[in-house]
């Protein structure tokens, strides 16, 4: 239950230089996510699968 | 006692005569993301689909649509609709289906869960089904891993029924005070031997054990292609009354509902406007973007089309659609302004900047912040 798939995530840099936000693919569905924003449903999961190991996030372009 | 004095009795014994339902979008009114999705299997289309406040968890081959109908009983417009597309009559143990929504810890403190002073809920809501037999509402305690379940019975095959459930106050386990899902309220539609072997908490919140959490009668509403579920009407209450369903209006249901998933561009298919964009590179537009109620937390951003969704730029340098394929992403993500960079344009000089709008019919940018 509430098992989530996370693939294709990226980093985005904002306009002050820094990563603002992740691409990614959650269910399948695109959705961009910001950084730092515990409560976010999409970050927590996104925090959780990095520390499990289950997810890379790749550097921005 | 003078009919004066029970009447002051009877309210000083209930709880607030407003906002007594903990339900946001119980009347099904509400429906941001689109009115019908596909379901299953195997947790295809899990989540947030179409009414809002309101998602599925599912695991198994059975398929549905699931949609916003007008069916409704007297004094309703809306229902939310769940019907079988793909059958499954030999279920797997692991196998499951649950409507739900959830509720902030915030928002549900004057349970007083936890303490002495704990409250009884009582869950009422119109159901209609095909599919006659009992069924399961579970409440689940999602921060002490606690829950409760009772059952109810769907007598008549596509009627209208009104059910009234009571839950015992439960002094174990408070829920935490933040914006984090702490209450669930969840109705079983399909459910393997996984969830429903054991011995049924019947309406007493237990340490949570799967085997006890349904209803050993459960019907299974996959086993028939064209079986159909509506319920509408769901209040979540303190006591053990139920009242009355407590009516909103459409905006103040809206608003709610906004908290969690807010459109951020107009509907309107001639003139979607996102925001007022300046000029951040040669391909790139900054766009302000004020959120209609602050959010639960900082929210992503969802394109109803992402890959094929264009944005207009009707700036000073011209109007033209950038290609579509890029994403809109955030840039800064402060409530209650939020900016957003499109990119995708090309040529824009310095002192380009304009009016940004989403292009292609339907087409909408949201920011979710949902449980």
């Amino acid at each position: 239950m509430d098992e989530v798939t996370i693939t294709e995530a990226k980093y985005v840099v904002g306009s002050e230089g820094t990563n603002t936000c992740i691409i990614v693919k959650f269910n399948g569905q695109q959705v961009v996510v910001p950084v730092n924003a515990p409560g976010n449903r999409h970050w927590d999961e996104i925090q959780r699968q990095v520390a499990a190991g289950d997810l890379t996030i790749a550097d921005a372009d | 006692m003078s009919k004066a004095a029970e009447l002051a009795a009877l309210i000083g014994s209930q709880t607030a005569l407003s906002n007594r339902n903990l339900i946001i979008n119980g009347a099904m009114q509400v429906a941001q993301r689109g009115t019908s999705a596909t379901v299953g299997p195997n947790g295809t289309g899990e989540g947030y689909t179409t009414l809002d406040r309101w998602d599925n968890q599912l695991n198994g081959s059975v398929v549905s649509t699931f949609s916003q109908s007008t069916e409704a009983p007297s004094g309703f417009a809306h229902s939310a609709k769940i019907e079988i597309t793909t059958a499954d009559t030999s279920l797997s143990a692991a196998e499951f289906w649950f409507f739900r929504t959830k509720l902030e810890g915030q928002n549900v403190q004057l349970l007083g869960k936890g303490t002495s002073g704990a409250k009884p809920l009582t869950l009422s809501f119109w159901v209609k089904s095909n599919k006659t037999g009992t069924y399961t509402a579970e409440l689940k305690d999602n921060d002490n891993d606690r829950s409760a379940s009772l059952a109810y019975t769907v007598n008549s095959s596509n009627t209208w029924e009104h059910k009234t459930l009571t839950y015992s106050a439960d002094t174990t386990g408070a829920f935490d005070n933040d914006n984090a899902a702490s209450l669930l309220i969840q109705f079983w539609l399909v459910s393997g031997s996984q969830y429903n072997s054991g011995t049924f908490s019947d309406g007493t919140f237990e340490a949570e054990v799967n085997a006890n959490r349904v209803h050993s009668s459960q019907v299974n509403l996959g086993d028939t292609v064209g079986n159909e579920w509506y319920i509408t009407g769901v209040q979540l209450e303190v006591g053990e009354q139920a009242t009355p369903f407590e009516h909103r209006s459409f905006g103040d249901e809206l608003l709610r509902c906004q908290r969690y998933f807010a459109k951020a561009s107009g509907e309107d298919d001639n003139s979607r406007c996102l925001g007022h964009g300046s000029y951040k590179d040669s391909s790139t537009f900054r766009v302000i973007v004020r959120v209609p109620v602050v959010m639960r937390a900082d929210p992503s951003v969802v394109e109803k089309s992402p890959g094929s969704q264009a944005y207009r730029g009707n700036h000073s340098g011209g109007n033209e659609n950038n290609d579509g394929s890029t994403a809109a992403t955030l840039d800064n993500t402060g409530q209650p302004v939020l900016t957003l960079n499109v990119g995708g344009f090309s040529g824009l000089s310095s002192t380009d900047n304009g009016l940004i709008k989403v292009e292609g019919s339907g087409n909408w940018l949201a920011l979710d912040a949902e449980l």
